[in-house]
């Protein structure tokens, strides 16, 4: 289930490329082209080829075998690119109390930023921020929105190669 | 600072003086019981002698029902339904032409502009059946403040009859949300406790969560992501200053007053752990209360200053505990099925409420500080964030609808868990806090 919606996020993120790469072209988009349109090292490439952002069980923080994989993915890419700062933001699903809720999604952020430094990533380029219920990406009252909002996403901050 | 800005965040006085109290008080709405019947109370427009006073006594006579019957234990009686029309405030009324409309309780009074430009209230509250006068006062301030005479007015009738203090000159800070749910804007907002004078505090620019009320000055302590670093702040009504509540290296959350209003107690967020600190604001000193490797948070005072009650997911899942103003005896105190958090200890000492979930359900409930007596107010898909009236009567609190454009909007509910009531807002509401009495 997780994994999938995983996938879902990637292939969502494939198609927002898709599109702004058919603008130049009238050629049938296919995923080379999408792969081809983020250039290495910027933060698109970060996005689509790697992954910004990771999923958590219900009132969980625990890294799933999934989140790792990603989490592998995201400290490889942030060695190869030493410049690249980056701020790990937490988020929980609407079916919790505030206060509680911006707690475990520090908890959430600070596992994922935890996890990267222990790949290697320096801690000083590492920050995280908490934001509870407030920042969701999925609407709807139901699990398959609450699955998507329950993340912790990477966000570039600096030091990216511009594209 | 524009002077005409500042004055407006000014609360201005209002003097009460007691005209006669001619018997005891014998109206008595027994407010101990869950379903409470209302009392009929006459309240005719108050007299006025030119055009412009008559229009506040209609005015001032429109607050006062209002508040009574939103209470839930008054039931004014319709004007069209009264035999006696009011002429003269100085002469008792006709008992017979009250008691016949079932009236038990009637307020008569006179409003006064004043040659210095000052407003004058004069009140009697009578007992129809015992045929006397309960009670006999005058209220004087700026005529911009006639709300606050209002409320005041609503404060010694509710008094004289329930034998508890007032609830309605207060005021309520919550947060105003607006725009879709994934780009929602939150500003700090304050109202009357009705809902009235409602004025925004900040632009919106910033997020800005769970607003709590000094209770003693005209200051708010939130939780501000300004800056890019979520932390706590103090905000000054009456000045607009905002400062921040010492600098840490991580987030700091959760705040709230302590009865004295000297210090803030609050959750510091270190890596996954939070736990509860408690600042004093002279001495800026900072003090660690617990130590946990847990999520230690939504700590409040007990009216006392002695103990504060707060929720932590040490033992597995979020649960209410209690302890001492220095972290010591710290003892779980929820016990029941399902997961506990948000306790307020009420202004009067013998109730925790709480936001309770169970089973995919939000309810809003009370327990003894011991964590006995457990009752829920209101249950539902989605209510938080209870707080409590500064009699400790009435709890308001914070109900979501569903999907993708439910919000937020502002409730409230007796003790007993009857009169639930929407307090009416422009946009959507959540995080309200009650103020005490204005002073």
């Amino acid at each position: 289930m997780l994994r999938e919606i995983a996938n879902l996020k990637v292939i969502v993120a494939f198609l927002a490329a898709l599109a702004v790469a058919g603008c130049s072209s009238t050629n049938k988009p296919n995923l080379e082209t999408a792969e081809q349109s983020a250039v290495p090292g910027s933060e698109r490439d970060f996005i689509v080829n790697v992954g910004d952002r990771i999923y958590f069980l219900v009132d969980q923080s625990t890294l799933t075998p999934e989140a790792q994989d990603i989490l592998r993915r995201q400290a490889a890419w942030l060695k190869q690119y030493p410049n690249v700062t980056i701020q790990v933001e937490g988020h929980a699903d609407e079916r919790g109390t505030r206060e509680y809720n911006i707690a475990l999604s520090a908890r959430r952020s600070t596992a994922s930023r935890n996890f990267l430094v222990a790949q290697g990533v320096p801690a000083a380029r590492v920050s995280t921020i908490a934001y509870g219920k407030e920042r969701p990406v999925a609407l709807c009252d139901a699990e398959s929105c609450w699955s998507q909002n329950r993340r912790s996403v990477t966000i570039v901050t600096g030091g990216a190669v511009s594209g | 600072m524009p002077v005409g800005g500042l004055k407006l965040f000014f609360l201005t006085a209002v003097c009460m003086v007691v005209l006669a109290v001619q018997a005891q008080a014998r109206l008595e709405v027994d407010i101990t019981k869950g379903r409470v019947d209302p009392m009929p109370i006459a309240l005719p427009d108050f007299i006025g002698t030119t055009p412009e006073e008559s229009k506040v006594g209609h005015d001032l006579t429109g607050v006062i029902g209002a508040n009574l019957e939103r209470s839930g234990l008054f039931r004014p009686l319709p004007q069209s339904s009264y035999i006696e029309q009011i002429t003269n405030f100085g002469q008792a009324p006709r008992f017979g032409d009250w008691r016949s409309i079932q009236a038990q309780a009637l307020v008569t009074g006179r409003a006064i502009l004043q040659p210095d430009g000052r407003l004058r209230a004069e009140i009697r509250l009578w007992d129809i059946f015992a045929q006397q006068q309960v009670l006999g006062l005058q209220f004087v301030s700026t005529p911009q403040n006639w709300r606050r005479i209002g409320h005041q007015i609503s404060d010694v009738i509710y008094k004289a009859v329930t034998g508890e203090s007032g609830y309605f000159d207060s005021r309520v800070v919550f947060i105003e949300e607006q725009g879709p749910k994934n780009k929602r804007v939150k500003r700090l907002a304050i109202m009357d406790q009705d809902g009235h004078n409602l004025r925004r505090l900040t632009n919106g620019n910033d997020l800005v969560l769970t607003p709590r009320f000094s209770p003693t000055s005209q200051e708010i302590t939130y939780m501000s992501y300004a800056g890019g670093q979520p932390r706590v702040y103090l905000y000054n009504i009456e000045t607009r200053q905002r400062e921040i509540v010492g600098v840490f290296p991580n987030m700091s959350f959760a705040p709230r007053f302590s009865p004295d209003g000297q210090r803030i107690v609050m959750s510091l967020q270190q890596g996954g752990n939070s736990n509860i600190y408690v600042l004093d604001l002279r001495s800026k000193m900072i003090r660690q209360l617990t130590k946990m490797a847990a999520i230690d948070t939504a700590p409040s005072f007990s009216p006392t200053g002695q103990q504060i009650v707060f929720e932590s997911d040490r033992d597995g899942s979020q649960q209410i505990y209690v302890m001492n103003v220095d972290g010591t005896a710290q003892k779980r105190i929820s016990f029941g099925e399902g997961r506990y958090s948000t306790p307020v200890w009420s202004p009067r000492g013998d109730h925790i409420a709480f936001t309770k979930l169970l089973r995919g359900r939000f309810s809003i409930g009370v327990m003894r500080p011991d964590g006995s007596g457990e009752r829920i107010l209101t249950e539902g898909y989605h209510n938080e964030g209870p707080t409590w009236s500064p009699n400790g009567r009435v709890i308001m609190f914070f109900r979501e609808t569903r999907g993708e454009n439910g919000g937020p909007a502002l409730y409230s509910v007796d003790l007993t868990g009857y009169n639930e009531r929407k307090v009416e807002t422009p946009g959507f509401a959540s995080d309200p806090a009650w103020s005490p009495l204005l002073k």
